[in-house]
């Protein structure tokens, strides 16, 4: 029983594609934007009319929530009788970028910041309003509308000096064995990626793609609501959204990504 | 370090009585050479019940990972680990009980659920908590169904 069923299938494809040593550099096509050395955007595992939804404005169903969050931009609300428009300007133009970044580790608070946390402080500190709630149609708009100005820029998370303890706790919860089938993240998405799970396809669990359309959901959701459904998967008990360690894991699973482009709404089974 | 709390608790009892039961509530068995020679039960397991659990989505759900042949009326067997056809002609009955049992025992890096453990887990649902995946029954019935696939 000492049978390496990893280490056969390695030496099996070390032997049927010479030097590659990753699954990623074994598939032929090119993917062109969406593979970046070793990452792959999970874009190159979905089927053809995934891809399609997503590339066609259109037709991605996403985009709805994308214009939902463009009238939220410019809604006055709060004590301050400001819209978000009033400081960052009326196109969105300002928020390139943005996406890109996040979380970002903030300064002023002294604590790693997501893009929700991020809108709900305007909110909450600039506008003088309520925050929205976490995966609210509300919030899921503001955040595909956010991360929408960013289509196509590459993933550049920062995540050395004040980021770097996020980073390595976020690192540490991805490689830690969880819930009663006590897997980590990596035993599906780093050592299985592109392997069949029951009538799965794993993919890399990219985030450049969120917040993503699900066609599982019927909507769109956060990165955060990946994780739970993950979590919950292996019968593990999920953080709650915004939990400080979900926000270390977002920061993580960016930076596997660094580089493929943001795909805000992208389209995913 | 679930592989010496096995091995302690295998030492302690010089002589192991197949249902006498250990600390955390589970049957005690005991490793010798990555394998398990004794039935948790007792008893030979039923290679018919074994089947159903092993195509449980609740239970077994090894199909989620592995394909059968004979087993080609379910849909969709996943392509994780490797295909269970002529299993029994690989192993023992004591090294299936051990890989169906704590399959980490044999490949500590492995994503293959160890069935019958509830030590050493970590943030697990109220819903599962301190509960194997299988019962010992479970189990015995899936080793005489592996033991099927000649
Ligand atoms: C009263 C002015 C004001 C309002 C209204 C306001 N913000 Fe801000 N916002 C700021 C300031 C100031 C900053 C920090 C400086 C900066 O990065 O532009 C900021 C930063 C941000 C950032 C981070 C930008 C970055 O580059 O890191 C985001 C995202 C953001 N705001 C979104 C929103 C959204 C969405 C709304 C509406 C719900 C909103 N803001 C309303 C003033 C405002
Ligand atoms: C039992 C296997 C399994 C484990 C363990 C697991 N996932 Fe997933 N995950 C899936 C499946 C299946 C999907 C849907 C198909 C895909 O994208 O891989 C998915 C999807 C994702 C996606 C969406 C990818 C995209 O392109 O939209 C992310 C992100 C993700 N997982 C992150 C994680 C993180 C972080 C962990 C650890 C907390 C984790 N997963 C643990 C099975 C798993
Ligand atoms: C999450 C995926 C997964 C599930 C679920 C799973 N296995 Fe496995 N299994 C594997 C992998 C991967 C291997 C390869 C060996 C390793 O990883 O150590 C394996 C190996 C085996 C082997 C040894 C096969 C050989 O030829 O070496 C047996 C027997 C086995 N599994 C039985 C089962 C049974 C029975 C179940 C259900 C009760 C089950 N497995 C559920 C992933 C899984």
């Amino acid at each position: 029983m000492k049978t390496n069923w990893k280490q056969i299938t390695f030496l099996a494809a070390a032997i049927g594609f010479g030097a590659c040593m990753f699954a990623a550099n074994a598939d032929a096509t090119d993917w062109g934007k969406y593979q970046v050395g070793e990452h792959r955007s999970g874009y190159t595992y979905m089927t053809d009319e995934s891809r399609a939804m997503q590339n066609d404005n259109f037709q991605n169903p996403g985009m709805l929530w994308v214009e939902q969050g463009a009238e939220l931009w410019a809604k006055v609300d709060g004590k301050a009788g400001k819209s978000c428009a009033s400081c960052h300007g009326e196109s969105g133009d300002s928020m390139k970028g943005v996406a890109a970044r996040y979380p970002v580790y903030d300064q002023n608070l002294g604590k790693l910041q997501d893009l929700e946390q991020q809108i709900n402080y305007c909110l909450e500190t600039r506008m003088e309003t309520k925050p929205y709630k976490w995966e609210s149609d509300e919030m899921l708009s503001m955040t595909t509308f956010v991360s929408y100005q960013s289509l196509g820029m590459p993933v550049n998370v920062k995540v050395d000096g004040p980021a770097a303890a996020a980073f390595e706790k976020g690192k540490a919860f991805y490689y830690e064995r969880r819930g009663q089938l006590d897997m980590a993240c990596k035993h599906c998405h780093e050592d299985n990626a592109g392997g069949i799970i029951r009538a799965n396809t794993l993919t890399q669990g990219q985030g450049n793609g969120f917040p993503t359309y699900r066609l599982k959901w019927q909507k769109v959701g956060s990165l955060q609501r990946r994780f739970r459904g993950c979590n919950n998967e292996v019968r593990a008990k999920p953080y709650p959204y915004g939990s400080e360690e979900y926000t270390n894991l977002e920061l993580y699973v960016k930076w596997r990504g660094q580089g493929l482009p943001i795909e805000a709404p992208s389209v995913r089974n | 370090m679930p592989k010496l709390t096995i091995l302690v608790s295998a030492a302690a009892a010089v002589l192991l009585l197949a249902g006498s039961v250990s600390a955390d509530g589970l049957v005690k068995y005991k490793v010798a050479d990555n394998a398990i020679q004794q039935s948790l039960t007792g008893k030979a397991g039923d290679a018919a019940e074994g089947e159903k659990t092993f195509t449980n989505r609740k239970l077994g759900n090894c199909l989620a990972c592995h394909q059968v042949t004979a087993l080609a009326r379910e849909p969709f067997h996943g392509e994780i680990g490797p295909s269970l056809d002529g299993v029994a002609g690989r192993y023992s009955e004591a090294q299936l009980r051990m890989q169906v049992v704590n399959a980490k025992v044999i490949n500590p890096d492995t994503i293959m659920p160890a069935f019958y453990r509830t030590d050493g887990l970590h943030r697990v649902l109220d819903n599962f908590k301190d509960k194997p995946m299988l019962t010992p029954e479970q189990v015995e019935d899936v080793v005489a169904y592996l033991k099927t696939l000649k």
